[in-house]
């Protein structure tokens, strides 16, 4: 029997496993050029180009043609609002943790101290502890302290502290950390001590000796825990419910309040968007990790 | 300027142990190594020889005692500031640097204005043949190449001494010893002085000015690569370097330099000649160097002669493996093949009676440890 010929079970289940994973990401890229307004049924493209005009619900001419809804969405303000919302958390959080995750995975693997186990657990257990049980553990924190310092401080009105941007990127900051030092642990290990020792015995003090020699070596393992953080970060929902406040909306957030009233194409014209820019950036990550793997 | 480029003084150096006990790495170590000699630290693993270089280059701090380089007490001071460097048993090249970043990152770290730098590194690589290999990657080159590219990135930067942790471990047995007439030669040829670390003692005795042979942590002797193997001074050197037989015996006689040993298993005396201090009464050990005894197929008339039986031949070409059984013993005597002869009456055969005969400068008594 030739080895190399592939059995039927094998294209079977990969066709399926293709089709489950992205028969909806199709589905939803079609339903963002949909000419229906509510978005149940195809009604078929939005071919005419010129002024909008709408016949009973459905869109049939836009100035945008086809991409009518991706016009839409980009007139929506609080759309723009919500994206940078998205990347200036995203941002922020995927740097500071990523800064924090590396130093901690990397001195778990160096330093033999007390509580040395403790630290670990306690740094993973976050990842296996449910998001809700985070999300309002946060909330519960931060609204007590607030509530705290508010009142110690005699604050009053708008320099109240409250609920907003900046408590969204501290929990995410919280959660993203762990995960950061998993994967640059699992780069380290491994990882040859000796060559720390060889920069340092030819004169690199331990400043230098980092920046020159670890840090460039284990840089895959950092970008692809900095990858993860930011993942995590655009498309967390439940943690950033519960500690954004006012103007302070994400995403994720605003698409779920759009689905809670009407499901329009707009929603996939979004999430086609956003889909793209992700793979563009896992794509991205992927040349330059496997040009950096020796 | 010192006379001596590395000084150990009483160096101990203890580390803890998972069940919350110290072992002593070294153990109060003390030891010279004079301007521009090939010294090497040689012993089995565990023995302290790595530690010990570790000391010197100052990856570790001793517990207590001191190191000199260049005169110099080195104190607490970090690798960064000593004047020496380090060829590793991994090489430990810059995965992420090609050939020439790695032998310029030394003098980068001087800040050597660009034009020396690359002036230098040009010299560096000529000097251990690898001109032309300047843009490839660590992992491009083959063991060998690798090990020079490492010897380039040390001695680029002119040390006062250059430490070497095995650095020839890993390569395979040709090429290991084309490398050890490379690195003496490049050793005579630039006049550093090496401090070698190696379990091999072939490789010490091939390259050394002077071994220090260690065990559990001790230097039990320092000397030319001659004195070690003709004279070990205790049972441990000269079962380490080399091969030899040992018979136990108590000491009945000294005269001078010749001691007289009762063997036990022998029932009879032999005359040796003291390699280390021994007492009429002591119980000693006989040390016989298998190339330096001889098979006779007569007895003798002289001393130093036993008869025993051949248990096993081995014959390896240039030598015929002879193992007599002496009273119990099993001795190991290399003869020579001298000649060029298929005559099997050349050869001894196994169970034919012969006798052995060690000319008294050949039996080393040393005392038992």
């Amino acid at each position: 029997m030739n080895p190399h010929r592939r059995s039927p079970l094998v294209v079977v289940s990969t066709a399926l496993v293709y089709f489950f994973l992205y028969m909806p990401i199709v589905v939803l890229f079609l339903f963002a050029f949909n000419s229906s307004k509510t978005n149940i049924l195809f009604e078929g493209f939005i071919t005419q180009v010129g002024p909008t005009e709408i016949v009973s619900g459905n869109v049939i001419q836009s100035p945008c043609g086809p991409f009518h809804w991706f016009c839409e969405l980009a007139k929506n303000v609080e759309v723009r609002n919500a994206t940078r919302n998205t990347l200036t958390i995203a941002l922020i959080s995927t740097l500071t943790s990523t800064i924090i995750g590396t130093f901690a995975a990397i001195a778990l693997q160096r330093y033999k101290f007390k509580l040395r186990t403790f630290s670990e657990v306690s740094l993973y257990i976050p990842i296996v502890i449910p998001e809700i049980v985070m999300g309002i553990g946060i909330l519960v924190l931060f609204s007590q302290l607030f509530t705290l310092l508010n009142s110690a401080l005699s604050l009053i009105g708008d320099s109240q502290l409250t609920l907003g941007l900046t408590t969204v990127i501290v929990s995410h900051i919280a959660f993203s950390v762990p995960f950061v030092a998993l994967v640059v642990r699992a780069r380290l290990h491994g990882f040859d001590q000796s060559i720390e020792e060889a920069a340092m015995d030819l004169g690199a003090n331990e400043l230098v000796t980092f920046w020159r020699v670890t840090l460039p070596t284990i840089m895959p393992g950092v970008l692809s825990g900095a990858l993860l953080a930011f993942t995590l970060s655009l498309d967390d929902f439940v943690i950033t419910f519960f500690t954004t406040g006012p103007g302070a909306s994400t995403l994720p957030i605003y698409v779920y309040g759009l689905l809670r009233r009407i499901v329009t194409p707009q929603v996939n014209a979004l999430s086609a968007v956003w889909i793209l820019i992700i793979f563009v950036a896992v794509f991205l990550t992927q040349r330059l990790q496997s040009r950096q793997a020796y | 300027m010192s006379e001596f480029s590395v000084e150990l003084r009483d160096v101990v150096k203890k580390f803890p142990t998972p069940e919350g006990g110290e072992v002593f790495a070294v153990n109060h170590v003390t030891m010279q190594i004079k301007n521009g000699e090939f010294f090497s630290m040689l012993g089995p693993s565990g023995c302290g020889k790595t530690t010990s270089l570790r000391t010197i280059a100052g990856f570790e701090w001793p517990t207590s005692g001191e190191i000199y380089i260049e005169g110099e007490p080195m104190g607490h001071r970090p690798p960064y500031l000593r004047p020496v460097n380090t060829v590793f048993q991994s090489y430990a090249l810059f995965p992420h640097m090609s050939v020439a970043e790695n032998v310029a990152f030394g003098l980068e770290m001087e800040k050597t204005p660009k034009q020396e730098i690359k002036r230098r590194v040009g010299e560096a690589l000529e000097m251990v043949k690898l001109t032309g290999m300047e843009r490839r990657n660590p992992t491009q080159l083959s063991g060998g190449q690798r090990q020079r590219v490492a010897l380039a990135r040390s001695l680029v930067k002119r040390p006062k001494v250059l430490l070497l942790d095995e650095p020839l471990g890993a390569l395979d047995l040709k090429l290991r010893k084309e490398m050890q007439l490379e690195l003496k030669a490049l050793q005579q040829e630039v006049g550093i002085t090496f401090v070698y670390v190696t379990h091999d003692q072939e490789e010490a005795l091939t390259m050394s000015d002077r071994i220090a042979v260690m065990d559990g942590g001790v230097v039990l002797q320092v000397g030319k690569p001659v004195e070690i193997y003709e004279r070990p001074n205790c049972r441990f050197v000269a079962d380490f370097i080399g091969e030899t037989n040992f018979l136990d015996g108590e000491v009945r006689a000294i005269d001078g330099d010749r001691v007289t040993v009762y063997i036990p298993r022998l029932k009879d005396e032999l005359v040796g000649t003291k390699a280390s201090p021994v007492r009429i009464g002591e119980q000693v050990v006989v040390s016989l160097r298998p190339e330096k005894t001889r098979i006779i197929e007569n007895k003798a008339k002289m001393g130093n002669c036993f008869s025993g039986k051949v248990l096993n031949i081995a014959y390896i070409g240039s030598d015929t493996r002879v193992f007599v059984d002496l009273g119990g013993v099993s001795l190991k005597v290399w003869e020579q093949n001298k000649i060029s002869t298929l005559d099997p009456e050349a050869y001894y055969e196994r169970g034919e009676q012969v006798w052995v005969v060690v000319m008294p400068e050949n039996a080393l008594v040393l005392h038992l440890g």
